[in-house]
């Protein structure tokens, strides 16, 4: 078996007893104490943010993975069909979809299906993007809201009207439904 | 009867008392609450984060604009939060301990270091005439002849504290924690013993309070620089600064023989997280697992306390014969005659020593990695025990060959 030799660094004895690196150490964690100190008093740019003050919002890319939420056409039209593929890929199992036929008489009709119920369980959803990814139909997105909280498990179950309200709409993408074509 | 009665002497014990209930609670106690949040915000700063910025006196509530800061630094009510906290945490007690050690561990670890603050001399004396006491008031709770020795003697107790911890918690990480922190606790009481001979025969001492009032006359024993000790004063006799070097050999030991009595990085084997959970007090919550928690700040204000009695002149005000000199005020000691003013601020210098060691204890702790437990024990057996007992020697022959007068 080949052997390699470590080489290890050649210490001289005052680095052996941490003399030189224990000062130099030193100087080093003081330097970062004085540095943020100047910057707590003079209220300056810090190297962290107040989060509830401060927020990253402006920062945050495009890709950000904030809470999922539905999306509704140029047309106003629902875009998920219910094929429930995103309630069989969430990997916690936090979609809960309730399949509904759209009547006849709608203008809608030929789309056949859409969600009577749509409930995402925040507490569930670990925000990793499957359904979004998955969905056949772009009615589902990732938006850019983290802040998500509640006083209460159902406050924090969204249903559909409310996975609406956060979506909002978004124009293009898919146009196969649509009557001019 | 009556000549017993007669032989008590109320007003000693009067003040004895007031001393104890005002250094004890409104003093060492909250020290020991800041210096946890001393070290909080002090690591934050090295870690560049901003520490616990938000506990404030919530002025707020009663209409004001603003929480006080202090230059901007907020937090200031967060030792209260957190003892709030721990008190209203649940006081659990697993089913597999030793319930009477396990009882009994807390307080043995916090009771011994409070004790030891009784010989602590943290000011000179308290001329109270204008209150109508004649005597001046010495401040020192006990003004013991053997400080040092009863300072040794009880706060070596507290390693029964985490002993019990670790071996009626009953379970492996403490009693892993128990079994290191023994260890190393009694092996480097002896390199702390050590240590402070030389300085002990220098004073020709064992008393704290004469000990601080030498060094306040004739220069600290690091900073030999005025009264007797200072080659320009005393007719070229340079006795006090070839002393020195053992002097600050003893220092060196002594504060590096401290981070381990008190099981501070980089000498917190007893209680490595990484390997040990919590170490001994892993079993521990609520109040039980405060009560280690403060023992060992308040251990640490102890020891910074003895440092600087020893080696940085106790309350002393730095270069005070001089400075009485230069303004006219009085700001060094003289037995009977201080005015109340250089008391007090005795006393202030005396914690702001106190404050600048444990700053220093935090800023090491923030800085170093943990020692490897093989490497604790052979640099308290074979380097600090060997050094300490050399320098013994080394300080007896300096002070036959230079005497000092
Ligand atoms: S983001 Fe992930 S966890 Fe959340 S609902 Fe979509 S698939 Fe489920
Ligand atoms: S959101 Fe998309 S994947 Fe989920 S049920 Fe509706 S159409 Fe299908």
């Amino acid at each position: 078996m080949a052997t390699i030799t470590v080489q290890r660094p050649k210490l001289a004895w005052h680095e052996k007893w941490f003399i030189s690196p224990f000062i130099k150490g030193m100087k080093l964690t003081l330097a970062h104490a004085i540095k943020n100190l100047f910057l707590l008093i003079g209220r300056k740019e810090k190297t962290t943010m107040e989060y509830p003050e401060q927020k990253w919002d402006s920062h945050l890319p495009d890709y950000y993975r904030g809470a999922p939420a539905l999306v509704t056409d140029e047309h106003g039209r629902e875009r998920c069909v219910s094929c429930q593929l995103c309630e069989f890929i969430c990997p916690p199992k936090a979609i809960k979809i309730i399949p509904g036929e759209i009547p006849s008489d709608d203008p809608w009709a030929k789309v056949e299906k859409r969600p009577k119920e749509f409930d995402i369980d925040m507490i569930r959803c670990i925000y990793c993007g499957m359904c979004e990814e998955v969905c056949p139909e772009q009615a589902i997105f990732l938006r850019k809201d983290y802040a998500i909280t509640g006083t209460s498990r159902a406050e924090m179950l969204h249903d559909k009207k409310r996975l609406y309200e956060i979506g909002g709409k978004r124009v293009g993408l898919v146009n196969k439904w649509n009557e001019l074509k | 009867m009556d000549a017993l009665f007669a032989s008590i002497d109320l007003f000693f014990l009067a003040i004895s008392a007031v001393k104890i209930v005002l250094l004890v609670f409104a003093v060492i106690l909250p020290m020991v609450a800041y210096s946890v949040y001393a070290e909080r915000r002090f690591s934050a700063i090295i870690q560049d984060r901003v520490g616990p910025n938000r506990t404030g006196i919530p002025l707020t509530l009663f209409g004001f604009k603003k929480d006080i800061q202090i230059l901007g630094i907020g937090g200031l009510l967060q030792p209260m939060a957190d003892g709030l906290k721990f008190i209203l945490k649940e006081d659990f007690t697993p089913g597999h301990v030793n319930k009477f050690y396990y009882w009994l561990a807390p307080c043995l670890t916090m009771v011994p270091a409070l004790l030891t603050c009784a010989v602590m001399p943290f000011g000179s004396e308290l001329d109270l005439n204008w209150f109508g006491i004649a005597q001046p008031i010495k401040s020192v709770i006990a003004d013991l002849n053997v400080g040092p020795l009863y300072m040794f003697a009880i706060s070596s107790l507290g390693v029964y504290g985490i002993v019990l911890a670790g071996w009626s918690s009953n379970s492996k990480y403490p009693f892993l924690g128990g079994v290191r922190s023994s260890s190393q606790m009694i092996s480097y009481e002896i390199s702390l013993g050590l240590s402070i001979i030389p300085v002990l025969m220098i004073f020709g001492e064992l008393n704290l309070s004469k000990m601080s009032a030498y060094q306040d006359a004739n220069g600290w024993l690091l900073v030999p620089l005025w009264g007797d000790s200072a080659p320009w004063s005393n007719g070229w006799h340079f006795g006090r600064w070839l002393l020195w070097i053992p002097v600050c050999i003893s220092f060196v030991i002594f504060t590096i023989s401290m981070f381990a009595e008190t099981n501070r990085t980089p000498f917190d084997l007893a209680e490595c997280e990484t390997e040990l959970v919590a170490g001994y007090h892993t079993e521990y919550s609520s109040m039980k697992f405060a009560l280690f928690f403060l023992g060992e700040y308040a251990a640490m204000i102890i020891g910074s306390g003895l440092a600087v009695t020893l080696f940085l002149g106790g309350w002393s005000i730095p270069f005070a014969p001089l400075l009485s000199k230069l303004t006219g005020l009085q700001f060094h000691f003289v037995p009977g005659a201080t005015p109340l003013y250089t008391g007090l601020l005795h006393i202030a210098t005396f914690f702001a020593k106190v404050f600048g060691c444990i700053l220093f204890f935090i800023w090491v702790r923030w800085t170093l990695p943990r020692f490897r437990f093989d490497q604790l024990m052979a640099l308290g057996w074979k380097v600090f025990f060997e050094l300490a007992l050399v320098n013994v020697i080394l300080t007896a022959g300096i002070l036959i060959w230079c005497p000092l007068k």
